[in-house]
C-alpha cells in the first residue's frame, strides 16, 4: 500500500512540468492578435472571442454561400473583415499578410496542424493593389482611416 | 438525346423557378436594396443581367476592354511560370475576354468583336459539372463556385465560346473584390462585385465608352424600358451559335 501510494507520488511529481506545459500552451493561444493589428486597439471581435475561437470556420464558411450565391456583401463575416482587423503591421507601417509565419492565422493554424487554404485565392493583405486604393496609405492608422473612406468613396483604378 | 436534354433541363428549371417565386415573395420589395456598401439582400430574378456589343463599332487594335478586365479583375498580375515559352503562356494564361477578328475570305470583310462568357440562361457548364460550382446566380450571371470547384474542367470542353480559363498555377498577386487561385476554372462574372455594390457597368463597358466607341452596351434584359432592351430593340443583332437555343445574355449587332 504505501509503495503503491510513494509509486503514484513520483508520477504525479513527473507529471507537474508536463501539466504546466500545457497551461502555458493555452495561454500562448490567446496570445495570437498581433499587437500591430487594428484588432489589439480592440475589446472584442465581431462576435465574443470564445465563439470566434470555436465557431469562426463555420461563419466564413456561411458567409462564403451567401456572398457567392446571392451576392451579399461586406458583412459583419466577410473575411475582407478579418484581413482588415488582423493584418499586422511592419515598423515602416506596411501590413503584413494575415497568412504569414507568426502572423494572426498562420500562427494558429500552424499550432492547431490545420492547412490554411483561404489565401491561396483571397488577398492577405488589407492594402493597395489588393483593396484597390490609392494612394497607398503609408501609416497604420492611415490605413485604417483609407478603409474607413473607401466605404464612402467612390471606388479608384488599379494601376498595374 | 436532345429531347432527353429539354425534358430533364425543363424540369428543373420548373422547380427552381417555383423556388426563386417563394424566394422572392419572401424577401418582397426589400430584394432591390443595394448601397455602395454592399447588397444586403440575396439577388434575385428581378434582373436579368446582359449586353449588346455592337461590332460595326468595335475598332481594329482596340483592346480597351479586354485591358480593362484585366485590370479590374487582376488577370493583368499573372506571371508568366518559370520554363514555359512565351507561346504556351499566352494560350495557357487566363482571359475573360477575347478579341475576335473574322475574315470573309471571299469579300474581304473584317468583323472585330469581343468574345467572353455569353451568360447562357441554360448554360452547358452548369450542365456537366459535376460538383455543382459552375452555377448560374438568380440575376443570370453565370459564375464558378471555386470553393468547390476541383478544377475538372469539364465546363471549359462543354463552352462553346471557350470561354473559361484555368488557373495552372498558384496566384501571387490577387484581389479582395476578386479572389482567384490555382485549381480552378474561371470566367468573366460581369463584374458581379461591382453591381454587388450598386454599380450599374462593366469595366469593359465602361472603358470601351472611354474610348469613345461605345460598342458595349450593359443593362437588364429583364428591364422593357431599360437602355439594353432600347438598344436591342433599335438594332438587328443575334446570338452566337443561335442554333444551340442557349439563350445567350450577350448579344452582338453587325454579324
Amino acid at each position: 500500500m504505501a509503495k503503491a501510494v510513494v509509486t503514484w507520488g513520483i508520477v504525479s511529481l513527473m507529471l507537474m512540468p508536463l501539466l504546466y506545459g500545457t497551461l502555458a500552451q493555452a495561454e500562448a493561444i490567446g496570445g495570437f492578435v498581433v499587437p500591430t493589428s487594428k484588432a489589439a486597439q480592440l475589446d472584442r471581435c465581431v462576435e465574443p472571442t470564445e465563439a470566434m475561437r470555436r465557431y469562426h470556420m463555420d461563419l466564413i464558411r456561411h458567409q462564403r454561400d451567401t456572398t457567392v450565391y446571392g451576392g451579399i456583401r461586406g458583412t459583419k463575416h466577410s473575411m475582407s473583415g478579418c484581413v482588415d482587423c488582423h493584418a499586422g503591421h511592419d515598423a515602416s507601417g506596411e501590413p503584413i499578410p494575415v497568412a504569414a509565419p507568426g502572423q494572426f492565422c498562420q500562427a494558429c493554424h500552424h499550432y492547431a496542424a490545420i492547412k490554411l487554404n483561404c489565401f491561396d485565392c483571397h488577398a492577405t493583405v488589407p492594402k493597395g493593389e489588393a483593396w484597390n486604393q490609392e494612394p497607398e496609405p503609408t501609416a497604420p492608422e492611415a490605413n485604417w482611416m483609407m478603409n474607413l473612406l473607401d466605404l464612402h468613396l467612390p471606388r479608384g483604378r488599379v494601376t498595374p | 438525346m436532345k429531347q432527353d436534354h429539354d425534358t430533364i433541363d425543363q424540369g428543373r428549371r420548373a422547380l427552381l423557378g417555383a423556388a426563386a417565386v417563394g424566394a422572392a415573395a419572401t424577401v418582397g420589395f426589400s430584394s432591390t436594396i443595394v448601397s455602395a456598401e454592399g447588397r444586403k439582400t440575396p439577388v434575385t430574378a428581378e434582373h436579368r443581367w446582359g449586353m449588346l456589343i455592337d461590332t460595326s463599332k468595335c475598332a481594329d487594335g482596340c483592346t480597351a476592354c479586354v485591358d480593362a478586365c484585366e485590370l479590374e479583375n487582376g488577370l493583368n498580375l499573372q506571371e508568366r511560370p518559370h520554363g514555359l515559352s512565351q507561346q504556351k503562356w499566352d494560350d495557357q494564361r487566363s482571359t475573360w475576354i477575347r478579341k475576335v477578328r473574322l475574315q470573309d475570305n471571299l469579300s474581304g470583310q473584317i468583323t472585330q468583336l469581343p468574345l467572353m462568357c455569353q451568360h447562357c440562361e441554360k448554360p452547358p457548364c452548369v450542365d456537366v459539372c459535376p460538383t455543382g460550382a459552375s452555377f448560374k446566380r438568380a440575376d443570370g450571371i453565370v459564375m464558378v463556385d471555386r470553393h468547390i470547384c476541383i478544377g475538372c474542367r469539364y465546363c471549359m470542353m462543354a463552352c462553346p465560346y471557350k470561354a473559361r480559363s484555368f488557373i495552372h498555377e498558384p496566384v501571387e498577386h490577387k484581389f479582395t473584390r476578386a479572389p482567384r487561385g490555382k485549381g480552378c476554372v474561371e470566367s468573366c462574372n460581369l463584374c458581379a462585385h461591382r453591381l454587388d455594390h450598386g454599380e450599374n457597368n462593366t469595366a469593359c463597358a465602361e472603358a470601351c465608352a472611354q474610348t469613345g466607341h461605345q460598342a458595349i452596351t450593359f443593362g437588364d434584359l429583364n428591364h422593357a424600358n431599360g437602355k439594353l432592351r432600347q438598344a436591342l430593340k433599335a438594332t438587328k443583332n443575334r446570338q452566337i451559335r443561335e442554333d444551340l437555343k442557349l439563350n445567350t445574355g450577350v448579344r452582338y449587332a453587325g454579324l
